[in-house]
């Protein structure tokens, strides 16, 4: 099996799982217990990984130290959108009421968005263009004086593209906005440093960085300026008081280890996968026509690439890559028979939505397996246009669009 | 979601897969779905017009394998009906012999249309001068 789909989730490094066992069996302790060995050996762990997440986002103290108490551990991405989201709707209400987002965010801040909509809010949803970057002018018109967050996906999972989080961060910042930056594909994978980019909270995700499933982090600025969140979980006040509950020590320790391991690693990695990606990319447009990439040519996430194949439906061509792990945006398969709504935000068409296959590659990734993958992809589109009634139309001239359609 | 053991030997092997020349005398094309909803069916019969059963019949599918199995499936059973034999075909036939699951029933009420307009448009040709 060729696994191709490290967007949606990454196996544990070795590395990472070596550093987690002994924090099941031997050192089991729990952080919060102040007065014993085995209390200490756990809080010593936890805070060890605090300092390994800070210095991998750039988050420092006045001295230029790794900051950890900027980072509440929560238990994924998710969790950490919903607080940062509803944290602030909660603290800072009377200062405003108003949210800017974007159209291709994740579910976890769409729905936190129209969560907060039914409570009062409103949110403003910044559309993008056809590679799926927002228009930094709009941003900019779109913030007004009770704008008390703008929340925005550094690297979107589906086609890879890249915010320019720095000009939105600055442009927040000018007034006096919270910025959440959604970096669950980001962190580890291209450089990010809250400072520079003027982020005030950060979402983190375990396992999109090769560590476990279950544990995630979210970066709360604590100077300049100071970032106040109602907690979502009461219970106990871990975490400042803004996340309860008993710390997942083994998932801490695999979160500190993934930042470490991705931190040493992280610009030969980019080279890597760009290069890979870039391989892949060239293989299938070099033997294939009709086929298209989704999302920025250039500012991308590395290991991204998202490509239409016109007159081919996805959920087939996937059916043919047999041993290949890929994944669609295809409606079929999904359960809501709608075809992916970041595509939509694009202003593809559905007939080429329902035709893209998106390829994540990750670290265990090799060249061999890119060759195959091409291999693959070419045969079975080739097959597939000789069964498709479209690409026959297609090759005797007839304009698709010009066609009377009797959809159902 | 897996797919049953029909439906992916159907996918792996499709039936009749290509096309007739669509005015060639005995065929009848029916084509249904569009694009934008993922799923286009293109079903053709060659009908004898001596014995008035379907000869041959041959698909092509933009879909995705279920929407493709369907369609192949229904060239197999098309073969040697007559025409009304061929119109008692129904969708719940098609979703049983490939255990297609909930979400995919519309698979199967595609390749019934087609069936159905493939039909239609032999019968449209065979008699001339009568619009339907």
């Amino acid at each position: 099996m060729i696994y191709l789909d490290n967007h949606a989730t990454t196996p544990v490094d070795p590395r990472v799982l070596e550093a987690m066992l002994p924090y099941f069996t031997e050192h089991f302790g729990n952080p919060a217990s102040r007065n014993h060995a085995f209390g200490w050996a756990a809080e010593e762990a936890v805070e060890k990984a605090r300092v390994q997440i800070a210095r991998l986002i750039g988050a420092r103290d006045e001295r230029g130290e790794p900051s950890g108490k900027e980072i509440i551990y929560t238990s994924g991405a998710t969790e950490s959108i919903n607080l940062a989201l509803k944290g602030v709707a909660e603290l800072y209400h009377e200062k405003g009421k108003h949210l800017i987002t974007t159209a291709i965010e994740h579910k976890a801040t769409l729905d936190t968005c129209a969560h907060l909509e039914r409570h009062g809010f409103e949110v403003t949803y910044l559309p993008v263009d056809r590679f799926g970057l927002v228009d930094v002018e709009a941003f900019k018109a779109a913030l007004r004086p009770d704008t008390i967050l703008a929340s925005v996906i550094h690297g979107n999972n589906e086609i890879g593209t890249l915010q320019d989080v720095s000009a939105l961060g600055e442009l927040c910042r000018a007034n006096g906005t919270l910025f959440h930056v959604d970096a669950a594909q980001t962190v580890g994978k291209v450089p990010l440093d809250v400072n520079a980019m003027k982020i005030d909270l950060l979402s983190i995700s375990g396992h999109k960085i090769y560590g476990p499933k279950g544990v995630g982090a979210l970066y709360v600025r604590r100077k300049n300026p100071r970032v106040r969140l109602a907690p979502l979980i009461h219970g106990g006040g871990h975490e400042r008081g803004m996340r309860s509950g008993t710390l997942n020590v083994t998932g801490i320790v695999g979160l500190g280890k993934a930042c470490a391991i991705a931190e040493a690693e992280l610009d030969a990695e980019i080279k890597r996968l760009t290069d890979l990606r870039d391989r892949l990319y060239r293989q299938i447009t070099e033997a294939l026509d009709e086929v298209y990439l989704n999302g920025h040519p250039t500012c991308r996430l590395p290991g991204n690439l998202n490509m239409s194949f016109a007159f081919v439906e996805g959920e087939s061509l996937m059916m043919g890559m047999k041993g290949i792990a890929v994944s669609s945006g295809s409606a079929c398969t999904s359960a809501s028979l709608e075809p992916s709504y970041v595509l939509r935000a694009l202003g593809i068409g559905d007939d080429l939505a329902h035709t893209s296959i998106r390829f994540g590659i990750g670290r265990f990734n090799t060249e061999a397996e890119i060759d195959e993958t091409a291999r693959v992809v070419i045969e079975q589109v080739r097959r597939l246009r000789d069964m498709s009634p479209l690409y026959e139309m297609h090759k005797d001239g007839i304009d698709l669009t010009t066609v009377k359609w009797q959809a159902h | 979601m897996s797919y049953s053991d029909q439906v992916i030997n159907h996918y792996d092997s499709p039936r009749n897969v290509g096309s007739f020349p669509k005015d060639e005398p005995g065929v009848g094309t029916g084509i249904v779905g569009a694009p934008e909803c993922g799923d286009v069916m293109k079903l053709q019969i060659k009908v004898d017009e001596q014995t008035g059963v379907i000869a041959d019949a041959k698909f092509k599918t933009f879909g995705c394998g279920s929407a493709i199995a369907s369609s192949s499936l229904a060239t197999e059973w098309l073969k040697g009906k007559t025409l009304d034999e061929a119109l008692a075909i129904k969708n719940t036939d098609i979703v049983r012999e490939l255990a297609l699951p909930p979400v995919k029933i519309h698979c199967s009420v595609l390749a019934e249309d087609a069936i159905r307009k493939a039909i239609g448009d032999y019968q449209r040709k065979a008699q001339p001068g009568q619009e339907s």
